[in-house]
């Protein structure tokens, strides 16, 4: 159960993988997580899908190594199994004809961005896409995005690819220009989704972002999600994780992720020496 | 009224305070085999079992305290087994002085306890599985239909095994990776050891009843998948979903969902962290609102995690404690202290986001309210603050939501929990069964359990009429 079927590196710390997961697969929607165990001892982390095949059963998940968890990941190969896939969890994006829609995307939040994407391009939609990254090797699946819009912009923080800059002047380029956006989405590092909101609240655009809290159960039970949206506590595992951007509590959803730094720290330390790592 | 028996029950042994807050291990040690048959030996034999009554999965308790008292352990056991297949779990965590000892004869006459009946029943189904013989049991069968059942707390084991005992074939779905609902997530392993359910889950398998975890029924299968596959499911997920205050500062760093709290120690071994991965922050002062056994076992477990003083913070007072009057004496043991008739109204939090302190209110009782207890009011002017790095809120829960939101013509109460018959647990549509907590609202482990077996009952009945009528 839950075999790695492939793995592919695809740029430094990031990997792209499909895994048996026949369940989620079957149900699984665009805007949806699922909750992995690495081992028997292991804690439960949230990883959106990014594609699936539902005739061969199969999940994709594309994850940063960041700490412990996804380092262990990482460290897994073709052929071992994922002690624990469960899903697919959160309320899916809400996918229709809209019109005219803009999707915001950075870091490895692209992932998350592009089935969204290309559901919304399925059902009509002229899709604006805005991917944002800090150099050129760091913006994934641009080819995937391209397909499924009507025109992609990148920005990157060192010009190496696409425009100079961060991905809110192309929000603004594209306004000057005049086009007319009905819905957005933005998913990517908080600090990125906090100032996409800010813009497009600015240009009066609605914008769901994707919240992506410290998780246990994912199932509604633990409350340890929570997050603040309007002035009214919210579950982010099953309330969202899509929220209106222009209503998040965006100091205290940044503070509350910082919660374990310590511990973190020290777990992914004392993995790496195990594995005779520096 | 002259006895011939001793007015107190047998103490049973426990670890000292000092010793237990320093580990996770029971708390209650047991008796032996000589202490056990000398308490079963207090049991009056009453002929009209007030007892039983009092149990509600009507365990023939004068029965297997007559085959302790003449050491055929086996047979206590074989009598226990035909009524539950928890007793090491019930034996443990049960209100018994709400249920069957609440109503023992012996208890009634002035002057004696009753008779021990929950130490009796833990001590028999732990002594089973260390000495007694190990015959697998005989698996029924599978022919008579196909249950699925939703959720692993008690309430679906017990359906599961009462099911597989009468020849279905029984699939139980469990959302978490590992099953028995809050005996695994929830109730701490001081109280409960893990093994000890894992153990009675596995005599539950046994009888042929195929767990799948990781399946969110609703999400990773779909109620329409269950209809087609199964001849009725039955629904016990439980009240899971914690409440909050909502009082300001509510999501500051350090303000824990008792269920949070709990499910990072307990399901996810948070304790024994670097070993395990999830991590649980030390804390030095620790404040826990509410009086039940949820805010019991958060408080117990922070002792435990190294906190120098936990504080219980309670708008009523002792009278009206919810929690298990057992789990309320080990907390005073081991120096958890209570603020009776207090309130929180905020917490205080540092520039970094991190919760220094909790604002309180003094309570006072007024006029009774719907629940019969008096109503708490608070006193004007009587604010004060405890310095606090940890809150834990156990407060209550509300329904799971991951199936009912998948379920729209499931028809539910006011409150928003299945509205499912109290006696057979039939539900609308008609092919659904629910009992548990997610019927009740936040109970009792023996009432989910009760549920399930008049459930049993009502989906075996509920299926062969419907198979018989050929449909
Ligand atoms: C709904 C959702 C979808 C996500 N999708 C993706 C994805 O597609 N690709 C991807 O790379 N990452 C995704 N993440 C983030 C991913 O879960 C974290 O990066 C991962 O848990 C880090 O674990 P770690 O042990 O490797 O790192 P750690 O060192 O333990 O943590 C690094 C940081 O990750 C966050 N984090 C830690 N534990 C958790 C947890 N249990 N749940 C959520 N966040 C946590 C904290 O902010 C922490 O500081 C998603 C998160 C959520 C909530
Ligand atoms: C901390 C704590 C201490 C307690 N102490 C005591 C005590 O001392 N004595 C006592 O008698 N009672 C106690 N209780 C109450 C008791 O545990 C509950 O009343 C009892 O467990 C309810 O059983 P249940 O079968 O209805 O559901 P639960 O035990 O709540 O189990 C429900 C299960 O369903 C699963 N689930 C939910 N949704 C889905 C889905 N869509 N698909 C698949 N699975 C799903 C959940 O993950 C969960 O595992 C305590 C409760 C808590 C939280
Ligand atoms: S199951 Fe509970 S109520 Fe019944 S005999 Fe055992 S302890 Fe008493
Ligand atoms: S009521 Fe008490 S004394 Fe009477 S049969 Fe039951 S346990 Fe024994
Ligand atoms: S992760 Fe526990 S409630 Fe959302
Ligand atoms: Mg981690």
């Amino acid at each position: 159960m839950y075999k790695i079927i492939s793995k592919k590196l695809v740029v430094p710390k990031e990997f792209d993988v499909w895994v048996e997961a026949p369940r989620v697969a079957r149900h699984v929607k665009p805007g949806q997580f699922v909750i992995i165990r690495t081992n028997p001892q292991g804690e439960r982390v949230p990883l959106t899908v990014a594609d699936y095949d539902r005739e061969k059963g199969l999940i994709r998940m594309i994850f940063q190594t960041v700490g412990k968890t996804t380092a262990e990941f990482a460290d897994m190969n073709v052929g071992d199994c994922l002690t624990d896939i469960l899903g697919p969890l959160g309320t899916p994006s809400e996918i229709k004809n809209y019109g005219t829609v803009l999707m915001v995307g950075g870091g490895v939040g692209i992932a998350a961005l592009f089935p969204i994407i290309r559901a919304l391009k399925e059902a009509g939609n002229k899709v604006y896409t805005i991917l944002g990254g800090r150099t050129k090797d760091l913006v994934i699946m641009k080819e995937e995005c391209e397909k499924y819009s009507d025109e992609l912009l990148i920005t990157t923080d060192d010009g190496s690819a696409g425009k100079k800059g961060v991905v809110t002047d192309a929000m603004v380029e594209l306004a000057e220009r005049g086009v007319k956006i009905d819905q957005s989405w933005a998913i990517g590092p908080s600090i990125m989704m906090k100032f996409a909101s800010l813009k497009a609240k600015e240009l009066d655009i609605p914008m769901f972002v994707s919240l992506n809290p410290i998780m246990i159960d994912g199932t509604g039970m633990c409350g340890g999600c929570r997050v603040t949206i309007h002035d009214q506590i919210r579950f982010a595992c099953v309330d969202g994780p899509e929220f209106d951007g222009w209503g998040v509590n965006w100091n205290e959803f940044m503070n509350r992720m910082r919660q374990y730094k310590d511990e973190e720290k020290m777990s992914l330390e004392k993995y790496k020496a195990e594995m005779g790592e520096e | 009224m002259a006895l011939d028996i001793a007015p107190k029950r047998l103490p049973v042994p426990e670890q000292s305070a000092e010793e237990r807050i320093k580990n996770f291990n029971d708390v209650v040690i047991g008796y032996s085999i000589e202490e056990a048959v000398a308490e079963s030996a207090r049991c009056l034999q009453c002929k009209n079992a007030p007892c039983i009554k009092g149990c509600p999965v009507s365990i023939d308790i004068p029965g297997f305290l007559k085959a302790i008292k003449e050491k055929d352990l086996e047979k206590s056991w074989d009598i226990i087994s035909q009524y539950t297949n928890l007793p090491a779990v019930c034996g443990r965590v049960c209100p018994q002085e709400k249920q069957c000892e609440g109503v023992c004869t012996v208890g009634r006459i002035k002057g004696y306890e009753p008779v021990s009946i929950g130490k009796m029943e833990r001590f028999i189904a732990d002594w089973k599985a260390e000495h007694g013989s190990k015959v697998a049991p005989k698996v029924p069968e599978q022919t008579k239909g196909n249950v699925a059942v939703v959720g692993s707390g008690p309430s679906s084991l017990t359906v599961a095994g009462d099911l597989a005992k009468m020849g279905y074939k029984v699939t139980v779905y469990e959302a978490l990776h590992a099953a028995g609902g809050v005996l695994m997530y929830g109730i701490p392993e001081f109280r409960l050891p893990k093994a000890i359910v894992r153990r009675e889950i596995d005599n539950i398998k046994a009888l042929g009843v195929k767990i799948e975890t990781n399946v969110a029924v609703g999400r990773s299968v779909t109620i329409e998948e269950l209809q087609s596959h199964f001849d009725a499911v039955y629904i016990a997920t439980g009240a899971g979903t914690p409440h909050f205050m909502g009082v300001p500062g509510t999501s500051l760093n350090g303000v824990y969902s008792a269920s949070e709290y709990l499910t990072r120690i307990n399901l996810m071994h948070g304790y024994e962290f670097p070993k395990y991965d999830t991590p649980t922050k030390e804390s030095e002062k620790v404040v826990v609102v509410g009086g039940g056994n949820v805010a019991m076992d958060a408080a117990r477990s922070a002792l435990r995690l190294g906190a120098k003083s936990v504080q219980v913070v309670y708008r009523r007072s002792l009278e009206e404690l919810p929690a298990r009057i057992e789990e309320y004496h080990h907390a005073v043991e081991e120096g958890v202290i209570f603020n009776w008739l207090t309130n929180p109204v905020e917490y205080v939090g540092s520039e970094t986001g991190n919760i220094v302190g909790v604002k309180c209110i003094r309570m006072e009782l007024g006029e009774p309210d719907a629940s019969g207890r008096r109503r708490p009011q608070e006193i004007k002017g009587s604010e004060f603050t405890i310095e606090a790095d940890t809150i834990i809120e156990a407060i209550g829960q509300g329904p799971n939501k991951v199936l009912l939101s998948a379920f729209q013509e499931l028809k539910l109460n006011k409150k928003g929990y299945i509205d499912a018959d109290p006696e057979t647990g039939q539900a609308d549509p008609e092919w659904v069964f629910a009992g548990g907590d997610i019927v009740t609202g936040a109970a009792t482990v023996i009432l989910a359990m009760g549920a399930g077996k008049k459930a049993a009952e009502a989906i075996d009945k509920y299926i062969t009429e419907k198979k018989a009528a050929g449909k």
